[in-house]
């Protein structure tokens, strides 16, 4: 309670001083070097956040922004660096709603001192409710229910398998039930992705003990190549979808062992929101219309796979 | 508990000439032994996930369980004899992932054969387990410490380096150097039995848990093992080597964990730097199930082989029983409670009959 009442008595000291701040960039040159927090709830060791600071520190390189990024996968912690990046005065703020509970009402606050905040990545639902201009992300709905109507075509009247790899991540949820509303034959698997052995066993036991299974869907690129294995082990025919990309992922759809890709282009998200950031300090834009800005679903198949390969080994896609 | 392990430890090679074994009933002997409650709660449980799961019942997902118990196993076996010895080893679950980015990142950055990763890796694993034997040999902390700073640092040095050397937190496929071939087939191959397809791990499970039964039943070492988790301070006093045995102890589940980095690297041909952080208390779960006692001097090599397949059988069974996914980590709780109690109340049983 006392490092809460001290936090909130340090936002309220800033609230003041910081707003005549944010009027006072605006009124200088545009060459300012401007400092832009990016804070997410990344976990460490995930490759898709890779893309989404490449894309961040790409967007930050060519504006010449002071990119600092920091994460943590706990709530509470994430909005204590939300908090460190009030206190340490930066010009805006990019931050990832994972935790709308715990970490919007820290960048409510940010956006009372008159920091502009962006949302991007998770957040699309309530983003505006605590003061985020705007938000670039996918909307996990609408990318699951265009994945469960591709698989209509792909395999009519068949039965998915989606497979989620956090449990109880709520964007995880959103996407099977998307693919549910859409391709109404689908069950969820729940896999430990932490221990990939474990994911492919996983999925190797769910394929014997339901032959009728046309099609497995998996939210993320380490998670389709370990139902690849499982597939082949189980001698399976079904056919594997996923979301997300890397370059083992994008070299499987070029051999037709994954049928498409639902990506939600993370590195776009990290480019965009530093980007907005830094025309709506330079030059007071937003973008969106008020609505959130897109990155997906785009989809990766077979017929445009040829020049992604090369930018998934990059690290761009 | 050390009483009884005096009785129940075989008779040492260095006295050769007949030592005095202490004769009890056979029902005795066998009730006796670490693992017969972790047995008897397995032959529950495959009975129980027999009669509701169909699909439970064939060779295929005998061979799935095989599998996902050998994944736990092999590390299992290495942390449960450290047990018996009476240390805990907390960085385990990330040492894995240290041997097979070590591995995949060394062969792919210089060019190398595959097989020189692995061997590498080898000696930077072992490097790493001989330092946790080292550092709680001198510093005499508890080793839950010093292998959880183990696990920090690990767990970072995962991360950074992995960072630092691909630019990204995953490793680039290795699947196209020389050598991967042969090393797959080693560590990740598929084993045709005519009526089911084993992984190769499965079978290096089994050679490993008969080698390590071998040696703490068989020879000089196992003895050693055995008193110095019974008692460290007598073991001492009766010409133990105490250090060696710990370190040695440590790099038995640092190679074993290099085994299964290895399998992990060769069977996915990538690694992400994340992975593996947790794992190290299910196989120290698997250990305690399988007999382990967490004080120390008292186990089995085969205990904790139960344990990793009653850990398998679990995991695979609630799949194959199509029980829905959100209860999944609830059923295995409960399972493994039940594990414990079976495994408890058969112990104090055969305790009493003695």
């Amino acid at each position: 309670m006392l490092a809460v009442a001290a936090a909130a008595a340090v936002a309220l000291t800033f609230t003041a001083c910081s707003s005549q701040g944010g009027a006072q960039n605006q009124g200088q040159a545009t060459s300012q070097r401007f400092t832009i927090a990016m804070i997410t709830h990344e976990a460490p060791g995930d490759s898709f956040w890779d893309k989404i600071r490449a894309g961040a520190q790409q967007a930050a390189t060519e504006l010449n922004v002071d990119l600092k990024y920091s994460n943590n996968n706990d709530g509470g912690q994430q909005a204590t660096l939300v908090q460190n990046a009030i206190d340490s005065k930066v010009n805006g703020i990019a931050v990832t709603l994972s935790y709308p509970d715990q970490v919007g009402p820290v960048a409510l606050k940010a956006a009372q001192a008159g920091i502009p905040v962006v949302g991007f990545n998770q957040g699309i639902d309530n983003y505006t409710k605590y003061g985020l201009k705007m938000y670039f992300g996918s909307d996990e709905t609408l990318a699951g229910q265009s994945a469960g109507q591709r698989l209509t075509q792909l395999n009519p009247g068949g039965k998915a398998l989606c497979v989620i790899q956090e449990q109880g991540s709520v964007a995880l949820e959103t996407r099977c039930a998307g693919v549910k509303q859409a391709y109404a034959n689908t069950e969820n698997l729940q896999v430990n992705g932490t221990d990939l052995p474990s994911v492919q066993q996983t999925i190797q036991a769910k394929l014997q003990q339901d032959p009728t299974i046309t099609d497995v869907v998996t939210l993320g690129a380490p998670v389709a190549l370990a139902a690849m294995q499982a597939k082949q082990a189980a001698a399976s025919q079904a056919k594997i979808v996923t979301f997300d990309l890397n370059a083992d992922v994008a070299k499987a759809i070029q051999s037709d062992q994954i049928a498409f890709s639902v990506d939600q282009q993370p590195y776009v998200q990290g480019y965009m929101a530093v980007q907005a950031l830094w025309l709506n300090l330079s030059n007071g834009n937003d973008l969106g219309g008020g609505k959130p800005v897109l990155t997906g679903p785009s989809f990766v198949d077979a017929s445009n796979i040829g020049p992604i390969t090369q930018y998934a080994e990059k690290n761009t896609r | 508990m050390s009483t009884p392990v005096a009785t129940q430890s075989p008779p040492t090679p260095s006295s050769p000439d007949g030592p005095v074994r202490v004769e009890r009933s056979l029902g005795a002997r066998v009730l006796g032994r670490p693992e017969i409650g972790a047995f008897a709660a397995a032959v529950v449980i495959f009975v129980f996930f027999f009669v509701i799961a169909p699909p439970f019942r064939t060779p295929e997902a005998l061979s799935t369980i095989l599998y996902s118990a050998s994944t736990i196993g092999i590390v299992a076996l290495g942390v449960a004899l450290l047990m018996i010895g009476g240390e805990f080893d907390l960085s385990s679950g990330v040492a894995v992932t240290t041997s097979a980015l070590a591995s995949a990142m060394l062969s792919y950055q210089l060019s190398l054969n595959v097989w020189v990763g692995v061997i590498v890796s080898l000696v930077i694993s072992l490097a790493i387990g001989a330092l946790n034997g080292w550092l709680l040999v001198k510093t005499k902390l508890p080793s839950f410490l010093i292998t959880l700073s183990t696990f920090f640092v690990l767990q970072g040095v995962n991360l950074g380096v992995t960072k630092l050397v691909t630019g990204t937190v995953a490793t680039t496929n290795i699947n196209q150097l020389d050598g991967f071939a042969s090393a797959r087939t080693i560590f990740a191959g598929d084993i045709p039995l005519g009526f089911m397809t084993l992984k190769a791990s499965v079978i290096w499970w089994l050679v490993f848990v008969a080698v390590a039964t071998w040696i703490l039943l068989r020879t000089r070492t196992g003895n050693w093992i055995f008193a110095v988790g019974g008692n460290q301070d007598s073991a001492r006093a009766v010409g133990v080597p105490v250090a060696k045995v710990k370190i040695g102890l440590f790099m038995g589940v640092a190679f074993m964990a290099w085994f299964l980095g290895q399998h992990l690297l060769m069977n996915f041909s990538t690694v992400q730097a994340g992975l593996g952080v947790g794992n190290e208390l299910i196989y120290i779960v698997a250990a305690v199930v399988g007999g382990a006692l967490l004080t120390g001097g008292f186990g089995s090599a085969i205990g904790a082989a139960i344990g990793a397949f009653i850990f398998g059988m679990t995991t695979q069974g609630i799949v194959y029983a199509g029980w829905d996914p959100n209860w999944f980590k609830t059923f295995l709780g409960v399972m493994l409670l039940l594990a414990v109690l079976v495994n408890l109340y058969i112990k104090n049983s055969a305790s009493k009959r003695k």
